[in-house]
């Protein structure tokens, strides 16, 4: 199980907790997990990457094992302990105030 | 006993006012969506208790909600907003042609007969349609074919922040774009055309007549007579009796002609308020007094209304989706301000109050009459 943990405004937008699990089919990448997410909750859709482009959007981050994954391409695969469940994927909303 | 729903959209959140026909006592419920801008809330003609907000963020993007009772519930609906085929490109600040972006939604406009359809008026200046509730969403792409190349944005964006739905011909549309101008179709957004003649902008443009390119800030219309429009443009207060085929200014004894919102009395086509603002670059009334304008003759002769308003030290701004009326007899007033204040006045605008004094800045006031 992957576990990700959403931003604040994300999990009240799903009606989830701090964190969810997902099962993968096929390669974990980074794609394959944001893909999970935009398809258990539609309501997601567009607001962690542009739903037109499919660019992650500029002020959320992909966080995961103390490393920045924001610029990874989608078919990185996702660090070992993200896989095995012992670390989360974090998403975040980047530091934008002033 | 009748009641209003007054739908107001701030910088931080929704926010539901409502009270009883007397408009004395309000019960505020909010914040919805806390922490999100609403940039517009509005309700459907046709069943006042089916809801739409334009909810987004800079870190989020985009979403639009639905409600189907009243605002007690919402559901996050469809937010995918592609521009019809290649996008094209308009006007940049350089000179430069930039290419169509999505950025958000400033309008949602239920249709007057059909709870399921919606228009979407959004930034970089486009028109959208939904006709199932929201789920799915269709850009009207004549439009961008007015000159689309020469729209430059301006300072708040190149938004379509204004449309207008004629009540006695389904195919008719006005809709208003900041630094673009205001715009007409009559066979039901499939085709344009640009209603600015007799606009003047010596200062903002090259050719003050120009076709396309005048920043109008707000347009209103009386159902009742849908061919007589008014505008707040960026400078000069303006009417139309020609569906905007041509435009006279009647700003007449205004402190001043600029300001955002502009809206006409429920029961008299001739009665139009308008809140003047200093100028382009001091958003904030005139001498520090906070002063609705009202023209009991369609423009040109306007009296000051400031009972219950603060007459000193008040430089808030009032944006232009802000201010609006119920349809009780006597007319509601309404209007929200930059400072969080939302102001009402239910006696046509000869006295107001304070319903809420500190909500977060007040983009958007919209107005339902409950029976």
């Amino acid at each position: 199980m992957i576990r990700v943990a959403l931003p604040h405004h994300l999990r009240t937008l799903a009606g989830v907790g701090k964190e969810v699990e997902f099962q993968v089919d096929g390669p974990p990448t980074l794609g394959a997990v944001l893909d999970a997410v935009e398809a258990r909750f539609p309501m997601l859709r567009g607001t962690i990457r542009d739903q037109v482009t499919g660019q992650r959007r500029p002020f959320i981050r992909f966080f995961a094992c103390g490393q920045d994954l924001s610029h990874a391409p989608l078919d990185a695969v996702l660090p070992d302990p993200v896989v095995q469940g012992a670390e989360p994927f974090r998403i975040v909303g980047a530091m934008a105030g002033g | 006993m009748s009641r209003v729903r007054v739908l107001v959209g701030t910088r931080k959140g929704a926010f539901i006012l409502t009270s009883n026909a007397k408009r004395k006592r309000w019960q505020v419920s909010g914040p919805h969506f806390a922490g999100w801008e609403i940039y517009h809330m509005n309700g459907s003609p046709a069943d006042p208790d089916r809801l739409y907000a334009s909810q987004s963020t800079g870190w989020f993007g985009q979403l639009i909600q639905r409600s189907n009772d009243g605002g007690q519930t919402w559901e996050a609906v469809g937010n995918k907003f592609a521009y019809d085929g290649v996008p094209g490109t308009h006007q940049w600040y350089d000179g430069t042609q930039h290419p169509w972006e999505f950025k958000r939604v400033w309008r949602l406009e239920p249709s007057l007969t059909d709870p399921d359809t919606v228009y979407a008026g959004v930034e970089d200046a486009a028109l959208f349609r939904s006709s199932d509730g929201g789920q799915t969403w269709q850009e009207l792409p004549g439009l961008r074919d007015v000159k689309g190349h020469l729209w430059q944005p301006g300072a708040g964006g190149m938004c379509l922040h204004t449309i207008l739905l004629d009540p006695s011909d389904p195919r008719r549309i006005f809709v208003a774009i900041s630094a673009a101008g205001a715009f007409r179709t009559d066979d039901g957004g499939e085709t344009w055309r640009p209603i600015n003649r007799g606009l003047k902008s010596p200062y903002e443009l090259p050719d003050p007549d120009a076709e396309v390119g005048h920043c109008v800030h707000n347009l209103a219309m009386h159902p009742s007579r849908p061919g007589v429009l008014f505008m707040q443009k960026h400078w000069d207060v303006m009417r139309s009796d020609d569906a905007g085929d041509s435009w006279n200014e009647v700003s007449g004894n205004l402190p001043t002609d600029f300001g955002f919102p502009i809206a006409v009395h429920a029961h008299e086509p001739e009665t139009v308020y308008v809140v003047p603002i200093k100028s382009d670059s001091e958003h904030y009334p005139p001498d520090g007094k906070l002063r609705v304008y009202r023209s009991r003759s369609g423009g040109n002769e306007w009296e000051a209304l400031a009972k219950g308003l603060p007459q000193s030290d008040c430089y808030v701004n009032v944006l232009r989706s802000a201010l609006a009326v119920d349809s009780l007899d006597a007319c509601g007033v309404y209007f929200g301000t930059t400072g969080g204040q939302v102001y009402a006045s239910p006696d046509g605008g000869d006295s107001w109050t304070a319903i809420v004094r500190d909500l977060p800045p007040v983009l958007s006031v919209e107005v339902q009459t409950l029976p």
